[in-house]
């Protein structure tokens, strides 16, 4: 497909289901699992049964707040309604969700490259159970039948809606991203858009350049990875730039993503627009978190990922976006073990960014304080950046104490008196060049060191003897 | 309420009949009686003059009614699935579905 048409600017807003890693579901003690055989956590409330009564989870209702302050919402007294509709993924034949008094409004999400992100609100719901379609290729429309799990139904959702402030799919695919990191750092979600537990919907609208008009927007569904979100947004947009530009208009409707084929096909149109018949739910009570709640929930907040972007590329001394694999990966734990056992923290960043994070789950295994002790060794010289990454190579491998690992590979560091005698040798082998490197000729500081290396087959290391170089030449 | 806006025992049938319950005639004839208690009830509070006062949502001065996080036994799939009409792989088997889920 062609690139986007440069007289056209893309506008996005998204809207992010986050299912809240609770125990249990929203409004009864059924345990909110993934991948267990159908029906099997299920109960009178959860199945709509009569005379079932919701008890809202107290811990859904915290990591919802903590959302709210980790997107800085103001956190407000909320109600719940119910939103009126008759599929059968939901046998009450209504879904719990806060409608127009949501518990978090007006907060913002700064992208790594510093641009902020209006959040419009972030409220809580409960999921719907999931509906497999039989027949009919699995599509909706011609299926012969449909078979339903509610093991899904009424797991406790935060549904955050940003504000159509995304100028570009790239742009959106960041939103989501930095997003996913703040709601695992406050421990609401696992992450895991492939299982569904992150799910996103984009409205896209494009506009001529210039333009602070909103054109007509079409929602975009079925985004189930960072991929296909930057993917599906650039491709609609051109979609639309080409049906103004052809003259035409650009109809409001539900389009899904097909992956396969790179492109959106239209679903529902929106003129037919549902009335979902909102009122609010009898059966529950307004929720009001006290100052003192709040508070305690504030303080139970580790550091978000800006905040700790910011404080490894201090320590590092390097851009924030430099950290950002670290911090992604949730291996800070490393490098700060590394720079409180006083080694180089820029070291530790490239060792945990180029090595470590090559394998994120192993990743999680390694001991922080063994990182660091081998970042140490390879910072004062006691082993080469190639013998380092070997052995930190090994303790990824099984662990392990790394002076242990160097001991067996025959990485002995040479001690300084060794590494003296061979520079000593390459020296006196090589008069000329140590008089051009006296008078300043800094170009052969490279090739003594290629000598001495040459010499010990790599066993010296090169910093080690440049230091050398740099006292003889004094 | 006016009288041809009362219910009948023909809407209490076919009520029963969208919620797949099979109720006797007598049954049928308790319960528009009852329906029809409950909705006269209605009646009573429309009757009121409340031009000027907020909505009410919940008639008790409570917030922040909550549960502890604790899983709690779910029902027997066997149990849950001998209530539907038709049920496959350990699911609930319905009708196609026209149009598309919210
Ligand atoms: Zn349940």
């Amino acid at each position: 497909m062609a690139e986007s048409p440069a007289s056209w600017e893309t506008v996005v807003g998204l809207e992010v289901h986050c299912e809240l890693r609770t125990e249990t579901k929203l409004f009864c003690g059924c345990r909110n699992a993934f991948g267990e055989e159908p029906n099997t956590n299920v109960c009178p409330v959860c199945l709509g049964l009569p005379g079932s009564l919701p008890v809202l989870n107290r811990r859904a209702v915290e990591l919802a707040m903590a959302i709210g302050e980790a997107l800085h919402c103001e956190i407000r007294p909320s109600l719940f309604h119910r939103k009126n509709y008759f599929y059968p993924d939901m046998p009450k034949d209504y879904q719990v969700s806060q409608y127009d008094e949501p518990i978090n409004v007006d907060g913002w999400l700064e992208l790594p490259d510093g641009t902020r992100i209006g959040i419009v609100r972030a409220h809580m719901e409960e999921d719907t159970g999931k509906s497999t379609h039989m027949g009919g290729g699995g599509r909706i429309h011609d299926a012969a039948y449909s078979l339903v799990d509610y093991n899904r139904a009424g797991v406790p959702l935060v549904e955050i809606v940003s504000h159509p402030e995304l100028r570009s799919g790239e742009q959106a695919r960041q939103y989501v991203s930095e997003l996913r990191a703040i709601l695992v750092a406050t421990g609401a979600s696992d992450g895991k858009m492939e299982e569904g537990s992150l799910r996103v919907d984009a409205n896209v609208s494009v506009r001529p350049a210039g333009s602070d008009a909103y054109g007509t927007r079409c929602e975009v569904k079925n985004l189930n990875s960072l991929r296909s979100l930057g993917r599906a947004i650039e491709h609609e947009a051109i979609r639309q730039a080409r049906v103004w530009e052809a003259g035409d208009v650009v109809k409001q409707e539900t389009r899904h993503w097909d992956e396969a084929n790179d492109r959106t096909v239209a679903g529902r149109s929106k003129e037919e627009a549902n009335d979902y018949r909102y009122f609010p739910e009898p059966d529950l009570l307004p929720l009001a978190p006290s100052e003192e709640w709040l508070a305690r929930v504030r303080s139970s907040l580790p550091p978000m990922p800006a905040a700790r972007r910011a404080r490894l590329a201090e320590l590092a001394g390097t851009e924030p976006r430099e950290v950002a694999t670290v911090v992604d990966l949730q291996l800070d734990h490393l490098v700060l073990a590394a720079a409180d056992a006083g080694a180089d923290a820029n070291l530790a960043v490239r060792r945990v960014t180029n090595e470590v994070a090559a394998d994120p789950v192993r990743a999680r295994q390694l001991d922080a304080a063994d990182f660091a002790k081998l970042v140490l060794l390879e910072a004062k010289g006691a082993l080469t950046p190639t013998q380092a990454k070997q052995v930190l190579a090994e303790m990824l491998d099984g662990g392990g104490d790394p002076e242990a690992i160097a001991r067996d590979r025959g990485f002995e560091a040479m001690d300084l008196g060794a590494l003296t005698t061979v520079l000593d040798q390459a020296i006196a082998a090589h008069p000329d060049e140590w008089e051009r490197l006296r008078d300043g000729d800094q170009k052969l500081m490279g090739f003594f060191v290629g000598q001495v290396m040459k010499a010990t087959r790599g066993q010296a290391d090169g910093r080690a003897v440049s230091a050398l170089l740099r006292q003889r030449g004094r | 309420m006016p009288e041809r806006d009362r219910i009948t025992s023909t809407d209490v049938a076919h009520v029963a009949r969208l919620a797949c319950l099979d109720l006797t005639d007598e049954e049928v004839e308790e319960y528009t009686v009852q329906l029809r208690d409950v909705l006269e009830y209605a009646d009573v509070v429309a009757a009121l003059d409340t031009a000027g006062i907020p909505p009410t949502a919940h008639p008790l001065p409570l917030v922040n009614a909550l549960r502890e996080d604790e899983p709690r036994p779910s029902l027997d799939r066997d149990e849950v699935l001998a209530m539907a009409p038709e049920v496959e792989n350990g699911r609930f088997r319905v009708p196609r579905i026209l149009g598309e889920a919210p």
